[in-house]
């Protein structure tokens, strides 16, 4: 489905070179949600940027459905942490939402449909003629997300979405995330730099190095499917893998990156760990 | 509502009456009692004068106005997409933006006659420059992150500049057609001054040369009249393309 093949990317600027990924390689199978956690600053950001085709990698390579990224994938949306800054503020909600599906040539009663029902899926009817600033943040962050479900893509990229909202909008939100997903069965791939979120939406986490970049570990996520806000945050599972989570990615800020490490092994490792 | 009525009012009240009381008893010949130049007004500027000569001026100041916006935003959105052209280009428009537009008149008048045509040669060559140069500067601004958005979701070539890249420049290139409506009011005036044979301009400097200082006087008024209709004109249609753009200050400003 998505596959990330030894991705490298190094930032020139006049006779200074850093290097921002160092050697990346992961797959997200279709229907997945897979979550990428690292310390700050580790390049998640860059990362994402490359998978959206939005930059250019300069080694290795990104294939969706087999075929390379060059350029942004049809079929595939983004999310970005600033929603403030990623919907239009001259159009109203249902035209920033309806206005990938119209570059698409969809037909008008279709589009319609479309837009309505994803707004209703993130509970926001009856917001259509509002303009985005009129909302809240999260409020804000749920548009976006409604206009990456009316897309309709086979791939959702989430790039620290719920960074820059409150707490409580925030739980809110991931449950959203959880339920969208297991009613559209779209692939998601949900870069943060919260741990207890990404064990808690994940059914996978790759844990990262700091910059220059490689997947330090990797984590198949045990719990149920069905997961709420209350009990599975209180969960012993929960704090066990958290716990893991977050030891690795103290190492990874304290050692730096481990090299030659292959994710298999990690992955290994974590369901010894349980 | 009162309130801000007063206050709309009451500079223009007071330096009407200040200008009424002071001049009530003028001997000079050259500023003439404001009564009188009232009367001079009603007398002179009648339905068949309007159309005489304050329709041409019109029409030459819509047309030359019209195509320098046209103009202007076009070449500037060109120019501001496109980072190479803008390192070529920046140097020579800030050249041409520091010429004084009223020089130009003569140089043109050499090339494009005294007809109609040569005003409106004169008004665009003025007033392309605060759009253009706004246009670029809004269309270089426009935000990264929403830039991004657009492209991940295959909105490129035409969809990208109408439905991202003008509507952001927009406050800005706003900001340049203000400054371009006065220039080529300026403008106008100054062509019909130089050659002309109707107009606005043509008709103030007539009344000045045959010593019809109270008709003079009221000719200015009324082009300060115009100014200000155009201004109001201008700011009704602002209000409404940018009302997002207000909401989002007042919002943020709040916030």
């Amino acid at each position: 489905m998505l596959k990330v093949d030894g991705l490298r990317k190094v930032y020139r600027s006049g006779s200074r070179e850093v290097e921002a990924l160092r050697d990346l390689t992961f797959t997200v199978e279709a229907g997945e949600l897979v979550c990428l956690v690292g310390p700050s600053g580790c390049g998640k950001t860059t990362l994402l940027r490359c998978i959206a085709g939005l930059l250019d990698p300069t080694g290795g390579e990104v294939r969706v459905d087999g075929s390379p990224v060059a350029g942004p994938p049809p079929g595939m949306a983004v999310v970005f942490q600033e929603y403030g800054r990623s919907l239009y503020p001259w159009m109203s909600v249902r035209d920033n939402v309806e206005l990938p599906l119209r570059q698409k040539r969809m037909p008008r009663s279709r589009r319609r449909e479309l837009v309505a029902g994803a707004l209703a899926a993130v509970g926001l009817d009856g917001t259509e003629s509002a303009y985005p600033w009129q909302l809240s943040g999260g409020m804000q962050q749920r548009v976006a997300i409604a206009r990456a479900v009316a897309y309709e893509p086979t791939i959702l990229l989430m790039d620290e979405p719920f960074a820059a909202v409150d707490a409580q909008t925030r739980a809110d939100l991931e449950d959203l995330v959880r339920s969208l997903w297991r009613r559209l069965g779209v692939t998601i791939l949900f870069v943060t730099h919260d741990i207890d979120e990404a064990v808690y939406l994940g059914e996978r986490v790759l844990m990262l190095s700091a910059s220059p970049t490689i997947v330090q570990d990797e984590l198949t996520v045990d719990l149920p499917a069905e997961r709420d806000q209350l009990h599975t945050r209180a969960d012993p599972r929960f704090t066990a893998q958290r716990a893991h989570v977050y030891a690795q990615i103290q190492a990874a800020k304290a050692g730096g990156p481990r090299t030659g490490t292959a994710s298999g092994a990690a992955g290994e490792l974590s369901s010894a760990d349980r | 509502m009162i309130k801000r009525l007063l206050l709309v009012l009451g500079l223009p009240v007071v330096l009407f009456t200040t200008w009424y009381a002071a001049s009530a008893n003028s001997e000079n010949f050259y500023a003439p009692p404001l009564r009188q130049i009232m009367v001079a007004f009603a007398d002179t500027w009648t339905p068949g004068r309007l159309r005489a000569d304050v329709l041409p001026s019109l029409a030459r100041l819509g047309a030359g106005y019209l195509l320098a916006a046209v103009l202007g935003i076009a070449i500037g959105v060109a120019i501001g997409v496109n980072p190479r052209l803008r390192a070529a280009a920046e140097p020579v428009l800030e050249f041409f933006r520091a010429v004084p537009p009223p020089v130009l008149v003569p140089v043109i008048m050499l090339f494009a006659g005294i007809g109609n045509g040569m005003k409106v040669i004169v008004i665009v060559t003025g007033c392309i420059w605060p759009v253009l140069l706004n246009t670029v500067e809004g269309v270089r601004a426009t935000d990264g992150v929403l830039s991004d958005t657009t492209r991940a979701y295959g909105i490129t070539g035409a969809a990208r500049l109408r439905h991202l890249v003008l509507p952001s420049a927009s406050p800005q290139i706003f900001a340049g057609l203000r400054q371009a409506l006065s220039i080529a009011i300026i403008l106008m005036v100054i062509s019909e001054m130089f050659a002309a044979s109707n107009g606005l301009g043509f008709t103030i400097v007539q009344f000045q040369r045959s010593f019809a200082i109270p008709e003079m006087w009221s000719g200015i008024i009324l082009l300060g009249l115009l100014g200000f209709l155009l201004s109001v004109l201008f700011r009704l249609v602002e209000r409404s393309t940018l009302a997002w753009y207000h909401g989002l200050r007042d919002s943020r400003r709040r916030s």
